[in-house]
């Protein structure tokens, strides 16, 4: 079973998902798919601890050996991105059966854990696998999977979110084939290990140099990295919200988790930061992103959209981080991954509470909450300190790491741009949580949401106080994973 | 190199251009849809023209034969026109519930209703 673990937590999720299209009624295919992704958690938290012991950790599809057979290659960046897809599919999904039943109707509810199903197995298929063109596979199944949550959306507009994502992920999916395709006509392997191995002694060639074009540039329109962020902000705000819940904490960061696989595994530190300018374009886009999202962000009246574009701006500070070049700017990258997602999933299911009782996610919506729905409101608080970085959070810890990383680099106007996010969050979050402070309530008559709700919104909401208290977790793993990636090639 | 020279390649990249030009100039959202199939078709078309050797038979063993193409390419390819398909699908199905919550599938023409909710 333990040396099994890589392949169990995607065939859980793959041999769910058929039957849970069978099934019948709302509460068995949910009941199957939160059991599911229990068993997936448990599996991705036993890889860590396997990790953490012995080191990386190799599984042979069908015990074919590498070139010839897929490889599943666990290290302990996918080991922690694998516990946070998992975890938090284990929380939204306890989460999900009030919310879906309310927000898309009972006759809806197999086909939509089928769909999430195929996310989550989508999503842990491109974390564990070693093998370039598997990831396009089973991005492509997590793609699909979203284009279909998101339009289950409730307004009609999420239809057209769901369009416009389509077209764009197409795109940058099939941007990620060509630059594969390159790789593999220079190399002949598309195994990442030997990939890594044979670049170093043809990268000056200009089809290794289009090939890493191609990449970059597809796997940035797949995370949503300015300007190429156009389609997230309708198809987060329209989609139902436990799917925002869940996409909006770990399907971008599966991205980043791609790009920092073929920039720092694949192409080698050398290659990406020497003979690319990889850091000259990526910083300037992840500082004006951050920047120009968190400005739009304090202008909007619906809060998941407000959330939506925060989510641009963090995406900046991720990039940021990696596009530094540097094992501490690849810890707080990382952190940063593990951490937004533990903030923006409670946001998110915040809002889905919201929704729940007053039916819409407007400021007016907001107004008064603190009388009505004082622990909804409160998870929102300590959620939105977390985004801004307050001691104590997870936010404080990720934020805290990318200004010692600047600052290792003298890179001064880095940190008063981080600093300037910081306090740009502090208005878009201040507003929110005075409409809901000072306001007067809409409708007084609205009680606290269901229990259904608030259990998992608040194991979320300790979760980014608890990691933001003790830190020995996190910061750990993710030094000892920037050390791994920037060593460069993969250790056989 | 093959026998045609880079003319494959000429034909590819003018291919993809056509297909993003179309995805990005259409409004309709059906010949969004044909330009992205356009766009992926001519990446099936690379991925194939790499596996291509001059002179060489296809990759199954038989008498007399010493050189084969590359196989692995096709396979990649099959797996990629089935996740085209499948795209292609969900694109369609996206298009027939807009066209029947909104009344047209112009883009130009969703982008007023939607601002004007």
């Amino acid at each position: 079973m333990l040396a099994h673990l890589p392949v169990l937590v995607i065939l859980a999720p793959l041999l769910g998902a058929p039957v849970a299209s069978l099934l019948r009624g709302p509460n068995w295919p949910w009941l199957l798919a939160t059991l599911l992704s229990w068993f997936a958690l448990l599996c991705s938290v036993l890889l860590l601890i396997q990790v953490n012991a012995q080191g990386t950790f190799i599984y042979t599809m069908g015990g074919w050996e590498a070139p010839w057979g897929i490889e599943y290659r666990i290290d302990f960046a996918n080991a922690l991105l694998l516990v946070l897809i998992t975890g938090l599919a284990s929380v939204v999904l306890p989460y999900a059966r009030l919310s879906v039943e309310h927000e898309i109707g009972a006759d809806r509810c197999p086909l939509f854990y089928t769909a999430l199903l195929l996310l989550i197995l989508g999503l842990c298929g491109i974390t564990v696998t070693g093998d370039a063109f598997n990831v396009f596979v089973f991005l492509e199944v997590s793609s699909l999977a979203t284009y279909t949550l998101i339009a289950m959306g409730r307004d009609r507009r999420a239809l057209t979110a769901s369009f416009s994502y389509l077209i764009m992920g197409t795109i940058g999916a099939t941007f990620y084939l060509i630059g594969v395709g390159f790789l593999y006509v220079m190399t002949g392997t598309l195994n990442m290990a030997d990939l890594a191995e044979r670049l170093p002694a043809i990268s000056d060639s200009s089809t290794v140099r289009t090939a890493f074009a191609f990449i970059v540039t597809g796997i940035c329109l797949k995370l949503a990295l300015f300007p190429l962020h156009l389609w997230l902000p309708n198809a987060y705000t329209y989609s139902p919200s436990a799917v925002t819940a869940f996409l909006g904490a770990t399907a971008t960061k599966v991205a980043v988790y791609v790009l920092i696989r073929f920039v720092f595994t694949i192409f080698g530190v050398e290659f990406s930061f020497g003979a690319e300018p990889l850091a000259e374009i990526l910083v300037p886009l992840a500082i004006i992103g951050l920047l120009s999202a968190s400005t739009v962000s304090i202008m909007q009246p619906n809060i998941k959209r407000m959330l939506a574009y925060s989510s641009v701006a963090q995406i900046g500070y991720i990039v940021l981080g990696l596009a530094m070049g540097t094992a501490m700017g690849l810890t707080a990258s990382l952190l940063h991954v593990f951490n937004h997602g533990l903030m923006k999933g409670a946001l998110f299911m915040v809002m889905g509470a919201v929704a729940y009782r007053m039916g819409g996610t407007s400021i007016d919506d907001m107004r008064g909450l603190a009388k009505t729905m004082p622990l909804t409101f409160w998870a929102f608080v300590l959620g939105g300190l977390s985004l801004i970085g307050v001691p104590l959070t997870v936010g404080f810890v990720s934020k805290w790491h990318l200004i010692l990383a600047a600052l290792e680099l003298g890179w001064w106007p880095v940190v008063v741009a981080i600093l300037a996010g910081s306090m740009l969050a502090v208005v878009y979050v201040g507003r929110v949580v005075e409409a809901g402070f000072f306001g007067e309530p809409k409708d007084a008559t609205k009680r606290e949401a269901p229990w259904g709700l608030l259990v998992p919104l608040w194991v979320l909401v300790i979760a980014n106080i608890w990691f933001g208290i003790d830190t020995r977790l996190t910061v750990d793993i993710a030094e000892a994973a920037a050390a791994q990636l920037m060593a460069g090639g993969v250790v056989r | 190199m093959s026998g045609l020279g880079v003319w494959n390649y000429v034909i590819i990249i003018f291919l993809m251009m056509i297909g993003l030009y179309m995805v990005m100039s259409s409004s309709n959202l059906v010949k969004k849809l044909i330009g992205l199939n356009v766009f992926q078709t001519s990446v099936f078309f690379l991925y194939i023209s790499f596996g291509y050797i001059e002179g060489a038979t296809g990759p199954v063993m038989q008498e007399g034969a010493s050189l084969y193409s590359n196989p692995l390419p096709h396979v990649l390819i099959l797996t990629a026109i089935v996740v085209g398909v499948a795209t292609t699908a969900v694109g369609l199905a996206l298009s027939v519930r807009i066209k029947e919550s909104f009344g047209t599938i112009e883009e130009d023409e969703l982008h007023t209703m939607d601002s004007s909710l």
